[in-house]
């Protein structure tokens, strides 16, 4: 038997990677994290029931993004222009060759 | 993936289709560009380099905390835990009483600081943990949480009516017994010590940990027998 896979898709666990080794540089508490993805889990989960899978990281995302440029470690407009630009990056880069943001 | 639970409360989406795809994992070798990751992915990507241009982040930290997770640090730690208790009864009452630096001796210390409390099954009560707000989890002691332990369903359920869901993981509990949940959170996170199944007198510790499912650590399941 296969065992169950620990995370589900690759950006759940570099999402987790990236939150865990902020809190550890010191960035923001464990408690204030905790209180704060709560309440986005709350939010997400008014009109629907989340299921643990997919939908509980994107309100770990939303989270963290709002965390982050909170406290200004990572500006709104400087978030939404990196995400298109690596959208740009996969749309121009031909199948199989590695991508990049140049 | 699916939860274990029989009845389909957690159903979970094949979310491999939003993954950035590997080079041939796909039957459609038309496409003149590589597969656009989903969304998220995209977005995650973004904060990760913008932190990484900023100095805020060491990319090589997080590949080694992903490679903990998912390589090193399992139920097998909590399992190691549990099969001493039962071999060892000075072992057990120290931890019992404060687990912290019994675990911290044995290099199973919490990264996000927070306190461990293990607490017994006994024929009088049962115990089951569940984390209402999120999904706290003795992460050094069993890993990454599986899915339906985050999942509404389980969070809202487990106190409301953990019998119900006890019997959905294939849990019958003597009358008798009591059921007590204990809600973690970002300081204290709880481990079950299940209790040693019979039959298992002349097993040694290493035998006995493989008796010790993660369920039984949650307190959604039993100890297997032998």
């Amino acid at each position: 038997m296969r065992p169950e896979p620990v995370f589900e898709a690759p950006w759940h666990a570099q999402l987790f990677a990236l939150t865990v080794h902020l809190n550890e540089a010191g960035h923001f508490a464990w408690p204030d994290w905790a209180e704060r993805f709560g309440a986005t889990l709350k939010r997400h989960g008014l009109g629907r029931e989340l299921n643990g899978g997919d939908d509980y990281f994107m309100a770990w995302l939303d989270t963290l993004e709002t965390l982050l440029t909170e406290t200004g470690a990572a500006e709104a407009e400087a978030l939404k222009d990196m995400r298109a630009a690596w959208e740009a990056a996969y749309l121009r880069t031909p199948h199989g060759a590695p991508v990049t943001l140049d | 993936m699916r939860g274990k639970c029989g009845l389909g409360l957690w159903t979970f989406v094949n979310v491999r289709a939003h993954d950035p795809p590997m080079p041939h994992d796909h039957s459609d070798h038309d496409h003149p560009h590589s597969l656009l990751p989903s969304d998220p992915a995209l977005r995650v990507k973004a904060l990760e380099t913008i932190l990484t241009q900023k100095g805020l982040i060491d990319p090589a930290a997080l590949d080694e905390i992903i490679d903990t997770y998912e390589n090193k640090i399992g139920p097998k730690n909590g399992a190691h835990v549990v099969a001493r208790a039962w071999s060892d009864p000075d072992f057990k009452a120290a931890l019992l009483d404060d687990a912290d630096p019994v675990l911290a001796e044995m290099d199973y210390y919490g990264r996000q600081g927070e306190h461990m409390v293990v607490v017994e099954n006994t024929d009088a009560v049962h115990n089951m943990v569940v984390c209402t707000l999120c999904s706290c989890y003795p992460w050094p002691l069993l890993g990454i949480p599986p899915g339906w332990y985050k999942s509404d369903a389980y969070r809202a359920r487990a106190v409301r009516e953990p019998r119900k869901v006890l019997a959905e993981f294939g849990v019958t509990l003597p009358e008798g017994q009591a059921v007590r949940v204990w809600d973690s959170t970002a300081e204290v996170r709880y481990l079950v010590l299940p209790q040693r199944p019979e039959g298992t007198e002349g097993l040694d510790e290493a035998a006995l940990m493989a008796l010790v499912t993660r369920d039984s650590m949650i307190g959604c399941g039993l100890a297997a027998r032998p």
